[in-house]
């Protein structure tokens, strides 16, 4: 599936809610679903910069693919961090590469989330990025 | 009770309980800047037509209403500036650069402590920190300790913690300080919005003032000057404003407050904060002392009665900000949901990372109350509190 689909559908499930709260609880549950990241990895190398909150990203890579891990201390940003795995990871360098990275604009986080918080979700988005690049 | 006279709450459902980042402004002090832009709009000081003069007169005026309302002296002691952050600023780059020590507290927000660490100095080499006790007091001890070995020193801690609320008695740590020949500058931002400051009876050197954390307008501030000092200040900046006599070769500058307010000040700003200051005069401190008492004693009651919370002082000498957390919940979390049920507050470190640090915290959450804020605003919080923290469990 490509970035661009996923994104569109993750865009559905969002719009799905009217209520901003019930938005933020469908986040929530997304968080919780999110896979923890072992204590070896939350070092300073994988620390996203311009979140509020604290957020860990890792990049794995396999055949061509990369494949990334992630979390953070807050609940909702663990919420967003599963949104932008989801939409990122399994792709391949090339797609990455050439991905207009604007696209999750399209996901109207910025409604929900304050300026201060979208630096960290375009922190996240600089790190993939970078991470496409260097492989 | 006092909202009405707060145009923002006739436009806003918002309950704001972020007074500590910047207060609402009264009707008057709106009034009066957008006078100023369109019935007299001139520069002061300068030209001699009638708007300059009504203009300079109005700014003169803002300078003696300030001069009056935290009895000074003479207005001389009064020097606008931006606000508190450039006016500690300048008194650490135009004055207090010659001192060997300086002596800040704990609970310093960040503008009492970057101006020194750009000067070169660090813990233990040219900057000294006063330790705080168990519910962050100021450890007198340890002052002490330090004014003995630091003699002559320079002395700079907050009125009031712009985190969590405390109040440093002023009167005895300069009482302490003068003891041991230090000067002292006291960050006062939060002080004027919550309580009667008087420069005589407190004695200090130099008094930081915020206007936006007053009912004033952004953009201004002042810094408090005791005369004996204000020929040893030297100009912060200099250019249009400050000179008595230039050519290519040389410039003299004016005398205080005109050689240390370079270029044209923001006049709507100041003539406004000279409002904001009147209305504070009209209210009286005892109103907003006792309405303040109030509803900080029912909002910690009520924060108490939610479970897991965690205090890091009590609310004795504390004043206008509840800071607190929720075990295992990280405060960003209660930030974003609360807004979303039309609370604004504050989440994080509050500018003040070296405390939140020793206190093994990334940040709190504040509730800062003003006295326009009442029990109806205290019992949505708690609400919003309490289903954001529903939503948070597991």
């Amino acid at each position: 599936m490509s970035i661009e689909q996923r994104v569109n559908d993750i865009k559905e499930d969002l719009d799905f809610f009217e209520d901003e709260l019930q938005k933020y609880e469908y986040i929530i549950d997304l968080g919780k679903k999110l896979d923890s990241l072992d204590d070896e990895y939350k070092v300073p190398a994988h620390i996203v910069h311009g979140c509020t909150s604290q957020v860990w990203l890792v990049c794995e890579q396999k055949d061509g693919k990369l494949y990334f891990k992630g979390t953070s201390d807050a609940v909702i940003v663990k919420g967003l961090v599963y949104i932008i795995l989801k939409i990122f990871s399994d792709s391949t360098i090339e797609e990455l590469k050439d991905t207009d990275m604007d696209i999750v604009y399209e996901l109207n986080l910025s409604e929900v989330i304050t300026p201060n918080r979208q630096s960290g979700i375009i922190g996240m988005i600089k790190k993939i990025k970078e991470y496409a690049i260097k492989a | 009770m006092f909202k009405k006279d707060f145009p923002y709450f006739n436009n806003s459902e918002i309950v704001y309980l972020d007074n500590a980042a910047t207060t609402q402004k009264p009707e008057a002090v709106i009034n009066s800047q957008t006078e100023y832009y369109e019935k007299y709009c001139a520069n002061t000081h300068r030209s001699n037509f009638g708007d300059a003069n009504k203009a300079t007169q109005k700014f003169e005026d803002a300078r003696k209403t300030l001069k009056n309302f935290i009895n000074a002296n003479i207005n001389e002691e009064i020097i606008f500036t931006k606000g508190v952050t450039e006016s500690i600023n300048f008194i650490a780059s135009s004055y207090a650069k010659n001192f060997k020590t300086v002596i800040i507290s704990s609970l310093e927000h960040h503008s009492n402590i970057v101006p020194w660490h750009m000067q070169g100095r660090s813990l233990g080499n040219g900057l000294e920190v006063v330790k705080v006790n168990d519910n962050l007091d100021f450890n007198f001890a340890h002052f002490k300790e330090l004014l003995k070995e630091n003699p002559n020193a320079f002395v700079s801690v907050t009125h009031i913690s712009n985190a969590f609320g405390k109040i440093h008695d002023i009167k005895i740590i300069t009482e302490l300080a003068h003891k041991y020949g230090a000067v002292v500058m006291i960050d006062g931002a939060q002080s004027l919005a919550h309580m009667k400051v008087d420069m005589q009876e407190l004695d200090v050197d130099f008094f930081a003032i915020s206007s936006h954390k007053t009912f004033g307008p952004t953009g201004v501030g002042a810094i408090y000057i005791k005369e004996k000092y204000l020929k040893n200040v030297e100009a912060y900046q200099t250019g249009g404003a400050t000179i008595h006599e230039v050519d290519f070769n040389s410039s003299t500058l004016l005398d205080s407050p005109y050689k240390f307010e370079a270029g044209t000040q923001n006049i709507a700003g100041i003539i406004g904060f000279a409002e904001a200051l009147n209305f504070i005069s009209h209210v009286g401190y005892e109103n907003i002392e006792a309405i303040e008492k109030n509803v900080y004693n029912y909002l910690d009651e009520e924060l108490r009665k939610i479970p897991n919370i965690i205090f890091y002082n009590n609310i004795e000498d504390s004043v206008g900000s509840r800071s607190f957390n929720f075990e295992n919940i990280v405060h960003d979390d209660i930030g974003i949901l609360v807004d979303k049920m039309g609370i604004a507050l504050r989440v994080g470190h509050h500018c003040a990372q070296p405390i939140m640090k020793q206190l093994d915290i990334r940040g709190t959450i504040r509730v800062s109350i003003s006295f326009y804020n009442d029990y109806k605003d205290v019992d949505k919080l708690i609400v919003a509190l309490k289903r954001a923290l529903s939503m948070l469990e597991d």
